[in-house]
This record gives structure tokens, C-alpha cells and sequence, in this order.
């Protein structure tokens, strides 16, 4: 039972993490909080579904397209709508809540267009859907996979950011914005890269989450809600953070439902949420 | 003298108004005397202190849900005070999270603050009293409803305007430019704020209990539906959240709009939502009236002269 937990729980985990991790690039990074988040995921979902669907694609194939894909729309929409944002607000707070209210408009629209490209039913794809025993838990392949990739994906960005020169200008970006420009660091550019990032994520855990979950075209805000929840505990721009609050996030889910009742997942969640940001806004491995 | 004649002139010819309409007329002025509220009670409180709340609908929602569950049992002034009451609770123990929370932080709170309301109350109703629907039964003709929302309304307006000449206004707008200068300058933030919000909030939920009866079936997919919070903020930012008559200019043409779309246009609205509410957050950031203003002003600069 403990088991089970554990094992189910780290694989929904990491999807999360990944989730998380584009969001919190986003917001420490860009300085951007993306509302409409869940909805990019879900587009890239549905994009992985109708590619599969229609001419056959594999899944893991379509991931390799998505990715770059969902780069160079998240570089489109802070160059196209982000960027006279930040233009506007100059250094002051303004950015913080125009880019909110800006990305909620957003929601609306990328919902809307997936309802009229999509519809309103709840879609998923049957691929590799064969148990797997792993330490003699019964795993579905193709959660072992969308894992995989979140695996692959999320270390290889820690790695970056932590290790090469790229991922240093990224942080000098995320930690004083104000003073980056005064070693030759052009923070406009950086912070395009940083969204743009974040939006790959997005699309990679949209990717991942399309291989193994039913989704609809409504449910962006819990996908949403579940990123900032796992930002937020992890605390904001805090990558290991992320990470560690992403799998954290998993357990806790799959424990109320295998234990609770799965009605109340959401419920947990957002009252663990509620607890950390009242308590602890920083975060749980935030200093301050 | 005409600040308040104007008002009393219009508000008397808005109550008259159902005699002469048709029901669907009537039906438009009911949503609209609606989100009039919302906007303006929701800038009560967001509009000077600059938190934006987007659980607008979880206050909404359990207006509409007291009133549901209550119908059957209590005759109907004694169900909107309890809706009332159960408001002002809720929003107390919501408004004691604005202390320790701002900016990206509160929005969020009060973004989740809806979902996990409307998750509990589904769980609830699923798990242990077995029925997820509930049916609203109430002897109220549809321009009873009208002029209690009317009232509301009007109220909202006269606390708003009330409060913008009180020191509880100032104490607001200075929140709003800094807390931390309001905090030197002698304000009791916590005081200042809690009582803004429970104030906002309250007016909410009573209004989501009156408007209630219109639905007759209510289940918490209906009356937690999210687009109402987003509806009440673009509207009170379109007209300019920081003005007594901003949400209501903004309240009035965008609920005729978004009913043209919905009957029209039923799959493609969010579109045409998402982008006006951009468009809005781009091309007139401080609302309407004071987009109007600058105009006003760059056309003539002496104008300012002569008021300064």
C-alpha cells in the first residue's frame, strides 16, 4: 500500500514538476504571471491528440514537435503582447498586475478556441496502456514514459541553469532585473528566452499529460491552479523548489484518493496551498 | 444639489421602468441592476486598494447556495439575512488572509479561494446529502427581484460615495498608493482593510442570494461559475475601478454586449471576452472616465489651470 503510494505518486509528480517549472521560469524570470497557463498546456495536449489521431503520430515523436513548437509561441506572445506590458510599467509594480490581468483575458480566449477547434468533450488517447511491475506495483507504460520525459526535460533544464554560462544570465535576470543591464546583460532578450522557456515546459507537460490523462477543454484553471500551488510552496522562482514541491504534490494526491476519496483531491490541495501561502508566503524552502 | 437630485431622478424612473417593459426587457434589467452591484461592490474594495480579487463568485455563489438550501425553511427576509451573515463570516476570515497577503499573492488566494469553495460544497453535496441539485422555489415575480437588486445597487453607489468622504476612503486610497506609508501615517491597516472587504463582499453575496430565484435549479457548477468574478473585474476596470460611477458605465455596456454575443454568437464568445478584456487591460488601463479626462484635457490645457 505504502508502496503504491510512493511509486504512483512520484510518476504524477512529475508532470507536475515540469508544470511548475515552466510557470516559475515565467514569473521569476519574465516577471510575468501567466493566468492562462493551464490553457497553454491543455492546447498543446489537445495539438498531441489531433496529431495522433489523425495522421498517426506517435506520441513521443509529437513531444519532440510540441516542445520547439510551444518555444516559438511563448517567444511570439511576449514580443506580441508581454513586451508593451513591460515597456509601459517601466521599473515600477504596474507589470505585476496589468500581466494578471492581461493573462486572464488571455484564458478566455485560448478556452474559447479550443472549444470551437476541439469542443467540449473529454478527450484521451489509448497508447501504451499495458501495466508494468516496477518493485511489484502495477505502473501503466505510458506513465512511465510521460515520467521519462518529464525526467529528461526537467533535469537537463536544472542542469543548464544551474551549470553553464546561459543558465548564469538567467539567474543574474530572475535575482536583480535592475542591475543585470550593468554587466551587458540585455534583460529584454533574456526575458523573452525566459517565457518562451517556460511555454516549451508548458507544452512538454501538456504533451506528457495528453499521453496519459482524459482532459477537456475547460480544464486549463486546475492546471493552472496546480503549477502555482507547487510555485508557491516551492517558492516563486525557486527551481529545486519546484521540483521537490511538484513531487510533494503528487504523493499528497495520490494518497487522498487511494486513502480519502477522490472527490477531495482538489479540496487537499488547495487547502495545503491555502496553509502555505498564509503561513509561509515565501515558500517552504524560500528564505526570508 | 443636482449630485443627488440626478441619481434620485434616475433611480425613480429605473423603479418604474418594469411597467412598461416586456419580460425579456425585464429579464436585461435584472442582469444589468446585477452586475451594476457586482462592479460597484467590488470596487468598494479593490478599486482604491489596488487588490484585485477574483473571488468575486465564490461570495456570488454562496449567496445563491444559502438561498437554495434555505427556501424550504425559512420565510424569505430571515434567508437573505442569513445569506448576508454567512457572507460577512466568510468574508471576515477571507479578509483576514489581505494582512499577510498582496499583489500576485492575493490574487491567487482569492483565484483558488473560488475552486476550493465550489469543490467542497460539490463534495459535500455528493458525498453526504446524495443530491447535487437543488431546486428554488420562492413566490418572488421577477420585478420583486429587480427592485431588490435596484435597492442594492443604489446602495452600494451611496456607500461608495459615502465612503469616498470619510476618512475610511482616504485611509483606502492610501493603501492603495503605499502600505507603507499608510501604515507610518497613523492607519490601522488591518482595521481599514477587513472592514472594506467585509463591506464588499457582503453586498456580493446578498446580491447572489436575491438574483437566486432566476435560476430556480441551482447546483454549484451554475452559481460558481468563474466567469461572473471576471466579468465583475473587467467591467469595474473599464469604467475605472477608483470612481463612484466608473463600474456602472462600465457594467451597463458590457453586460448588453456579452448578451448580444451569448445569444449570437453561443461557442465563440470567450473569444471575442478574452480579447475585449485584453484590449481593455492595454488600451484603457485606468478605465474609461479617465481615459475621457486626459482627452478632455489635451484638448483644452487650460482647463486644468483653471482647476488647479
Amino acid at each position: 500500500m505504502f508502496l503504491t503510494i510512493l511509486i504512483l505518486g512520484l510518476v504524477l509528480g512529475g508532470t507536475y514538476a515540469l508544470l511548475a517549472l515552466g510557470l516559475t521560469l515565467q514569473y521569476g524570470i519574465a516577471r510575468i504571471m501567466n493566468l492562462a497557463y493551464g490553457e497553454v498546456t491543455l492546447a498543446a495536449a489537445f495539438v498531441l491528440v489531433a496529431l495522433f489521431k489523425a495522421i498517426g503520430l506517435p506520441p513521443l515523436l509529437g513531444t519532440l514537435l510540441i516542445v520547439p513548437a510551444g518555444y516559438g509561441a511563448g517567444w511570439l506572445l511576449y514580443t506580441v503582447m508581454m513586451r508593451p506590458l513591460v515597456a509601459r510599467s517601466g521599473a515600477s509594480g504596474r507589470l505585476e498586475v496589468d500581466s494578471i490581468l492581461a493573462t486572464f483575458g488571455l484564458l478566455f480566449l485560448i478556452q474559447g478556441l479550443l472549444l470551437v477547434a476541439f469542443g467540449a468533450n473529454f478527450t484521451s488517447i489509448s497508447y501504451l496502456d499495458r501495466g508494468v511491475n516496477i518493485l511489484g506495483v502495477s505502473v501503466a507504460l505510458n506513465r512511465l514514459i510521460a515520467f521519462g520525459v518529464c525526467v529528461v526535460a526537467g533535469g537537463a533544464l536544472t542542469l543548464a541553469l544551474a551549470r553553464t554560462r546561459w543558465g548564469m544570465v538567467m539567474r543574474a535576470v530572475a535575482l536583480s532585473p535592475g542591475s543585470a543591464p550593468l554587466v551587458g546583460i540585455d534583460v529584454m532578450r533574456v526575458a523573452r528566452q525566459g517565457f518562451a522557456l517556460g511555454t516549451a515546459l508548458a507544452a512538454c507537460a501538456g504533451a506528457s499529460i495528453a499521453m496519459v490523462q482524459t482532459f477537456s477543454a475547460t480544464d486549463g484553471v486546475v492546471y493552472t491552479m496546480k503549477a502555482l500551488i507547487i510555485v508557491i510552496m516551492g517558492g516563486v522562482g525557486n527551481v529545486p523548489g519546484a521540483l521537490i514541491a511538484g513531487f510533494a504534490l503528487g504523493l499528497v494526491e495520490t494518497f487522498v484518493v487511494t486513502t480519502i476519496d477522490p472527490g477531495l483531491t482538489l479540496a487537499a490541495t488547495f487547502a495545503i496551498f491555502l496553509c502555505v501561502l498564509l503561513w509561509r508566503p515565501q515558500g517552504l524552502f524560500g528564505r526570508g | 444639489m443636482i449630485r443627488i437630485a440626478l441619481p434620485l431622478a434616475g433611480l425613480v424612473l429605473l423603479a418604474l421602468a418594469p411597467l412598461a417593459l416586456s419580460d425579456y426587457g425585464l429579464g436585461l434589467l435584472i442582469g444589468m441592476a446585477g452586475y451594476v452591484t457586482l462592479a460597484s461592490s467590488w470596487a468598494l474594495f479593490s478599486g482604491h486598494t489596488r487588490y484585485i480579487s477574483l473571488a468575486t463568485v465564490a461570495f456570488y455563489g454562496t449567496g445563491a447556495y444559502t438561498v437554495a438550501v434555505l427556501n424550504e425553511a425559512l420565510p424569505y427576509p430571515l434567508v437573505l439575512l442569513a445569506a448576508g451573515g454567512i457572507g460577512a463570516a466568510l468574508a471576515l476570515l477571507v479578509g483576514l488572509s489581505t494582512l499577510r497577503l498582496a499583489g500576485v499573492y492575493f490574487v491567487i488566494f482569492t483565484f483558488g479561494l473560488a475552486e476550493l469553495v465550489r469543490q467542497l460544497i460539490t463534495w459535500y453535496e455528493v458525498t453526504i446529502t446524495g443530491t447535487l441539485g437543488r431546486y428554488i422555489f420562492l413566490d418572488i415575480t421577477p420585478a420583486q427581484i429587480y427592485w431588490q437588486l435596484l435597492a442594492l445597487a443604489a446602495l452600494t453607489l451611496a456607500l461608495t460615495a459615502w465612503m469616498h468622504r470619510r476618512p475610511l476612503g482616504l485611509a483606502l486610497r492610501v493603501i492603495g498608493d503605499d502600505e507603507v506609508v499608510a501604515a507610518h501615517a497613523g492607519i490601522n491597516l488591518a482595521r481599514v482593510k477587513l472592514v472594506a472587504f467585509t463591506l464588499s463582499a457582503t453586498i456580493i453575496t446578498l446580491a447572489g442570494a436575491i438574483a437566486s430565484p432566476r435560476w430556480v435549479y441551482v447546483e454549484p457548477a451554475i452559481v460558481f461559475n468563474p466567469t461572473v468574478s471576471f466579468l465583475t473585474v473587467i467591467m469595474a476596470l473599464l469604467g475605472g475601478a477608483n470612481r463612484l460611477w466608473g463600474p456602472l458605465l462600465g457594467a451597463v455596456p458590457l453586460f448588453l454586449l456579452f448578451e448580444y454575443l451569448s445569444v449570437h454568437f453561443p461557442d465563440t464568445y470567450p473569444i471575442f471576452l478574452g480579447a475585449l478584456f485584453i484590449a481593455v487591460v492595454f488600451v484603457l488601463p485606468e478605465g474609461v472616465l479617465a481615459g475621457l479626462e486626459k482627452l478632455r484635457l489635451r484638448r483644452r490645457p487650460t482647463t486644468r489651470e483653471a482647476k488647479a
